[in-house]
């Protein structure tokens, strides 16, 4: 699985980009949220307001009641603030 | 058509460039958002633009698809810059053209609306105080909402 950062998340986990193996008990983008925040440090604090962080599955905008697989690109980002 | 791009844009050519030989076109609108110097109270000296490369191109063409869906659009534009700009910068041109004017300007509105609350690029403005990523504001979710409520058809 692919995960991607951007914004304040990206500056709080502290990375782009990074490949992991799916946990087992991940079968969704709210049980991956949980996965990585347990994780702790900049992991923890980008994720302590999950009101607050939204997620695209292979680049549509999705609700964290969305599954995932190891074959998904998965995003984490703020709310967005183009235009 | 749609351009995610780091370099400015001519706003006279890019139009042009879009209605040319297309002369069913009797009416463009357009519109440019540019960089503001103040957000609030707080003084603005630059912003850098990030975005989602793939899923931007993706969301962009989504919202130009729905536009063309909902109204009889002879033509479409979207470029969207990313990178450091100052204020008086371009950031963004929507446009749509379409045979009567009422199409060409409600389909213009629904891309800027649209695009604000579904393309993924966020802001990062320098302040006095340091850094600061732009909040989201409810206002954009309620212009989004606004054309919901409107139902489809023009």
């Amino acid at each position: 699985m692919k995960l991607l950062y951007f914004a304040w998340v990206r500056e709080r986990v502290g990375t782009a980009s990074e490949e992991i193996d799916c946990p087992a008990a991940v079968a969704t983008v709210d049980d991956l949220i949980g996965w990585l925040a347990a994780r702790g440090g900049g992991y923890a604090e980008a994720f302590e307001s999950k009101a607050l962080v939204r997620a695209a599955v292979n680049h549509e905008h999705v609700d964290v009641s969305h599954p995932v697989t190891d074959d998904d690109e998965v995003a984490f980002f703020p709310p967005v603030t183009g235009g | 058509m749609i351009r995610v791009q780091e370099q400015d844009f001519d706003l006279g050519a890019e139009l042009k460039a879009m209605s040319a030989g297309k002369t069913g076109i009797g009416g463009l609108c357009s519109f440019v958002g540019l960089v503001r110097d103040m957000a609030g109270d707080t003084d603005i000296g630059a912003m850098t633009l990030e975005h989602y490369p793939g899923m931007t191109e993706r969301a962009l063409e989504e919202i130009e698809a729905e536009a063309h869906a909902r109204w009889p659009l002879e033509a479409t534009l979207i470029i969207h810059r990313y990178g450091r700009l100052e204020p008086g910068d371009q950031i963004v041109l929507v446009a749509a053209a379409s045979a009567h004017r009422e199409a060409a300007f409600e389909a213009c509105h629904y891309l800027i609306d649209f695009l604000k609350t579904r393309a993924p690029f966020w802001k990062l403005e320098e302040t006095p105080e340091g850094p600061k990523w732009v909040d989201a504001r409810a206002s954009d979710d309620a212009a989004t909402a606004r054309w919901a409520a409107k139902g489809s058809g023009a």
